[in-house]
């Protein structure tokens, strides 16, 4: 009763999602700084194994619903289910990855629950609230950090008299560790037909094609990545070239995305995927805080910039007063006739 | 080429009217009714009225931020920013005007939730090609978080009702969160269709839509009715339209006519969609501590500016020597190569 739940969301290939075991481990930090239990819910179709995904972060209750008709993911089922089950456990903190899934689902069981949620978290931590107006004092709520409005601020929202305090975290954010195997882990299988009726398969899947992932900047040793100041999408060739050489992966902030020059999957920031790599080149990216969150945790940063007062240069290790499309090359040239 | 036209219209009709008797007098009326309208292609006809409610959100334009965008309670200071339609709410509307293409007699109801000058956005809808719009303002409704705001939507919603497709962007950009669409849906106890890219079918009973997945795409189908959020990689709008632009060129909410010098009640007598509607608390019956800050789950603890600290770092120019140098550096130091 009363204790972190982890919503695990299931891949094609029928195991854990990788944002859902961060967030095990995330869940397990928190459980065991308020000396409560971490849980998980893993639904979908022939989950025999789905355990193995899961104890290694150190759940000391996994709950699995496993039917046919339950993968691949629709909301209102899914959603039928957790609220059925938040009903019989009642937990104090609910985490969900922000994914398509998360993004769907979690809203949905907060909306019939009557909690608050908050998406796209970039931290979590346990603190207490004093209410200023009644002198109220609430101890060990969720603080739950997130850049707010345009990344303009960082706001640290609460949820003082609902339960569960629920938040959705992007994959990348938080960091997955394994956690020593929890003694006598339960494992709860529900019985669906209790926990679902057919009503709530109105919505019908017809047709699916979903590719394993193609491009995999979130391990990348290296990332060159492109903002809005690279100019155009030949500009952003340059980029490709340089990474190319370095044997790095190309990333993107998320003006970049929007105006066209590449592809989502290489958004990088709050609403994209989180790096940490050894370097990152951040050439044309003036750096707001979504952008920051992203790869601010890289060893080392490079920025190329035209604007000297860029924020991206203040936290960059060296910086470079710069056009993209003249400095890039230059680097390229010199790595190519001095490398082995 | 126009003959050949016409008579798939004609087929296509009665097999939507259902009659069996070749060439009866029925079919021959519908048929000379579709010649008067054939550039409506594909209409089916014969559908009931089809309402499509868009929900649309007026925004802070984030991109532009000065001093004093929040308040000291952590709310947002609409009134110090420019205002915009927020992105995916547009892309929302095109995917009704989509749905209005394929079906006959669909109207579409454009509602905002926000400020006096909200109206806006609506009269921008109307521009483009939305029927008619309401606007549901109110001073008890500020400091509502997602969870307050799809509350109050749903009361207008339902006020609306009966109706077969809502639809919202995926997100407004001064939030980012995606939450009300889905939150709406559950309060209506309807359907939801999240991350929509493209109408791929509808009629009078379902609705056909490709999702836009992280990895792929999903085609999904759902019975009537249903609520829909819309991806960025949707279509985009389509534009203005001259003779929709003069058509509601003088829609007005009734406060923005109090404002009016001239008098245009004559005119607004013979065109009622001239009219915004504009709807409080009262008017949707809503609990008001339901609303606002009180009906809001959520509560801001603290707002950080954000401050960044400086690091040491190592200035550079794009001089050839400087960047050699540092490329130098960096494969001495094996960060590369």
């Amino acid at each position: 009763m009363n204790n972190v739940i982890v919503y695990c969301e299931i891949t094609e290939e029928g195991h854990v999602a990788e944002v859902s075991q961060e967030l095990l481990s995330k869940g397990r930090k928190l459980a065991s700084d308020l000396g409560i239990k971490l849980e998980a819910i893993a639904i979908g179709n022939k989950l025999d194994n789905i355990e193995k995904d899961i104890l290694p972060y150190g759940a000391d209750v996994i709950h699995i619903a496993d039917d046919k008709r339950l993968f691949p993911y629709t909301t209102l089922p899914h959603a039928a289910i957790l609220l059925k089950l938040f009903e019989e456990i009642k937990p104090e903190i609910a985490l969900f990855g922000a994914t398509s899934i998360g993004r769907d689902l979690a809203p949905r069981v907060a909306s019939a629950m009557r909690c608050g949620l908050t998406a796209d978290c970039t931290s979590l931590e346990i603190g207490d609230h004093t209410e200023a107006k009644t002198n109220t004092t609430y101890k060990n709520l969720l603080y739950q950090i997130r850049p707010a409005f345009g990344g303009n601020i960082i706001a640290t929202i609460i949820n003082p008299d609902t339960r569960p305090q629920m938040a959705t975290v992007r994959e990348g954010v938080m960091k997955k560790e394994f956690w020593p195997a929890v003694a006598k882990p339960e494992v709860n299988k529900l019985d669906v037909a209790k926990y679902v009726n057919d009503e709530q398969f109105v919505v019908r899947i017809i047709e699916r094609h979903i590719e394993s992932q193609k491009i995999n900047i979130k391990n990348a040793q290296v990332i060159v990545a492109g903002g809005y100041g690279v100019g155009s999408k030949e500009n952003f060739d340059l980029l490709f070239d340089l990474a190319d050489v370095l044997g790095a992966q190309v990333g993107a902030s998320r003006a970049a995305v929007d105006a066209g020059y590449v592809e989502h999957e290489r958004q990088i920031g709050q609403t994209g995927v989180t790096v940490r790599p050894k370097l990152y080149i951040a050439c044309g990216i003036s750096g707001a805080v979504q952008h920051r969150a992203g790869m601010d945790q890289a060893s080392m940063i490079i920025s190329v910039n035209t604007d000297p007062n860029a924020p991206i240069n203040q936290i960059a290790d060296y910086t470079i007063l710069g056009q993209v499309h003249e400095v890039v090359p230059r680097m390229i040239k010199y790595y190519r006739q001095n490398s082995k | 080429m126009i003959l050949a036209n016409s008579f798939s219209i004609f087929i296509y009709i009665r097999s939507v009217g259902g009659s069996g008797t070749a060439g009866g007098g029925n079919d021959l009326f519908l048929y000379l009714c579709a010649l008067n309208t054939v550039p409506e292609k594909n209409k089916l006809i014969n559908c009931m009225p089809f309402r499509i409610i868009v929900l649309a959100k007026q925004v802070p334009d984030t991109r532009n931020v000065g001093k004093d965008a929040m308040k000291a309670d952590g709310t947002v200071n609409r009134a110090a920013l420019p205002a915009i339609f927020n992105p995916e709410d547009l892309h929302a509307l095109e995917l009704a005007l989509r749905i209005k293409d394929q079906i006959n007699d669909a109207e579409i109801v454009v509602v905002s939730m926000g400020p006096g000058r909200a109206a806006e956005i609506i009269r921008e809808a109307m521009y483009r090609g939305a029927d008619r719009g309401v606007l549901v303002t109110d001073r008890k409704f500020a400091g509502s978080d997602t969870l307050a705001t799809s509350y109050a939507l749903s009361l207008a919603v339902k006020k609306l009702a009966p109706f077969n497709v809502l639809i919202a962007g995926r997100q407004a950009i001064d939030g980012d969160t995606a939450q009300v669409g889905p939150q709406t849906a559950e309060k209506l106890h309807i359907p939801q269709i999240t991350y929509a890219e493209e109408l791929v079918d509808v009629n009078s009973k379902q609705i056909t839509i490709k999702r836009r997945l992280e990895r792929g795409i999903e085609v999904v189908r759902s019975p009537l009715p249903v609520a829909i959020t819309v991806h960025s990689s949707a279509p985009v709008c389509r534009p203005r339209n001259a003779i929709l632009v003069m058509k509601f060129k003088h829609a007005r909410t009734t406060t923005e006519l109090q404002e009016e010098t001239k008098d245009y009640t004559e005119l607004r007598l013979y065109r009622p969609y001239l009219n915004i509607e504009e709807w409080s608390v009262e008017d949707i019956q809503a609990e008001t501590e339901k609303l606002g800050l009180s009906g809001s789950p959520t509560k801001v603890k603290k707002i950080e500016n954000v401050v960044l600290q400086r690091k040491e770092s190592k200035a550079f120019t794009a001089d050839d020597k400087d960047i050699d140098l540092l490329m130098q550096e960096l494969m001495a130091s094996h960060v590369i190569g």
